[in-house]
């Protein structure tokens, strides 16, 4: 199985790469729409900010084989919220696959921003990518921009509000947490992932 | 609802495990690989490694370790030490670390903590703190803490240097209470508790963990995010999986 991460500048991407390793899988890092293309899964990693990772990816011409590509695709973190239609980090325009808008959480005094640390998982709806998933199952997150739930929520956490953890729409996949670093429950997911 | 973060951490030096007590007297306590696995494990939430030399010998974090890290954990971790620029932040990150912890580097020009934060996000970028009260009951931030020779007492008062801190773009503050650091009697409560009504961002407890009850009352009278320790976890005197459980009859948020 051809496994493929997008190169679009992401400073967690050796940490995906590793955590793909562990699970037996060495996926190739690429900025090469051909190579993209005819991989059997396509992994958009992203730590940083909408606007450089959206830019990142129109110098690298891929915004438009991004939207076209229709083997599952999983962006991880920025990488799923680069997904959605927009984001309000910076004002940008994203990839627009996922019908949704990214947020700022609100500023609230009992509630840090950023959302950092281990956060419950809770399922909205049955889906493979959460097979084996348990009510009660922590992944890690970092962000201060969340997907509010929407109808391609399939799993929500709680900070202060509920927001989207993982969302998916035909063969577009993403999770706000980082699998990579999330554990046992991380290389559950991510397996999920790989067996679509 | 987001957990409690229960943080192991590693003193870094020559590519190896050190403990001291109040920073001073070294011993080596193990591989940097063998410790970080054994508390992943033990279900440690994070680890935060310092290259404790790395500052005041003026050279950056040796990067193979941080990869060989990387490549064995799949929990996160944070690495700190002689990090003076946006290249060696990238570099460390790029070798793995999901975040940089700045702490000499940025009073000597605090203007490095907006640089990291434009360039990988606030999420990546932790300030640590050093802090002592001083005779007239202020406390303040000490630089070079790494090596005692070099040690510097700072005019800044800690609180003030919170507040900029944040202000430049840090993701989350780490507090290294001095006065209470390596003597096992508990966290500084007092001083975290006035941190934490400035700090905004996710706030780590660390120095003077001794006992499980330390831990439930930082988290639960002082609000802090995580709670770092060393000693404790290294010797043994207190099991990481026996913590959690304690704390979550506690009624404190754990990760199971």
């Amino acid at each position: 199985m051809a496994v493929v991460l997008v190169d679009a500048g992401g400073t967690n991407i050796g940490s995906v790469r590793y955590a793909l390793q562990r699970l037996g899988v060495d996926a190739a890092l690429t900025s090469d729409g051909q190579t993209i293309r005819a991989a059997d899964k396509v992994i958009l990693p992203g730590v940083g900010a909408a606007g450089p990772g959206m830019a990142r990816l129109r110098e690298l011409g891929l915004v438009e084989l991004m939207r076209s590509l229709t083997q599952p695709i999983l962006g991880v973190c920025l990488g799923m919220q680069l997904l959605c239609d927009w984001s309000e980090e910076g004002d940008t325009p994203c990839l627009g696959v996922i019908p949704s808008k990214v947020r700022r959480f609100t500023k609230v005094p009992s509630l840090r921003v950023p959302h950092m640390g281990w956060n419950s998982l809770n399922k909205l709806q049955a889906h493979p990518l959460l097979k084996n998933l348990d009510d009660g199952d922590q992944a890690y997150f970092v962000h201060s921009y969340a997907v509010p739930v929407c109808e391609f929520s399939l799993a929500t956490a709680d900070q202060g509000v509920a927001f989207s953890a993982v969302i998916a729409r035909s063969n577009f996949h993403g999770m706000q947490f980082h699998p990579e670093r999330s554990a046992a429950v991380g290389a559950k997911l991510l397996l999920n992932f790989l067996e679509l | 609802m987001l957990s409690r973060r229960i943080i192991p951490c590693l003193d870094v030096r020559d590519g190896q495990v050190v403990k001291g007590v109040r920073f001073r007297d070294h011993v080596v306590l193990g591989e940097i690989v063998d410790l970080a696995l054994r508390y992943r494990d033990e279900g440690a939430d994070e680890l935060v490694f310092y290259d404790i030399t790395a500052s005041p010998e003026g050279r950056s974090v040796d990067r193979a370790w941080v990869e060989r890290v990387a490549r064995l954990i799949d929990i996160p971790f944070c690495v700190a030490g002689g990090i003076r620029s946006v290249d060696d932040a990238r570099a460390v990150l790029h070798a793995g670390a999901d975040k940089i912890s700045v702490n000499s580097p940025a009073l000597e020009r605090p203007e490095l903590i907006g640089e990291l934060a434009a360039a990988f996000g606030v999420q990546c970028v932790v300030v640590g703190i050093d802090s002592l009260r001083d005779v007239d009951g202020e406390w303040r931030v000490r630089q070079y803490t790494g090596d005692p020779d070099r040690t510097r007492a700072l005019p800044r008062t800690t609180l003030d240097w919170v507040d900029e801190a944040q202000r430049l773009g840090a993701g989350e503050i780490v507090l290294n209470c001095m006065g209470s650091d390596g003597v096992r009697a508990g966290y500084d409560m007092q001083q975290l508790r006035a941190v934490r009504a400035v700090c905004h961002v996710p706030l780590i407890a660390s120095g003077g963990a001794g006992a499980p009850e330390h831990f439930r009352d930082a988290f639960v009278e002082a609000d802090v995010d995580g709670a770092l320790a060393a000693s404790v976890f290294h010797t043994g005197a207190i099991a990481i999986p026996a913590l959690k459980q304690y704390l979550r009859e506690q009624g404190v948020a754990i990760r199971p």
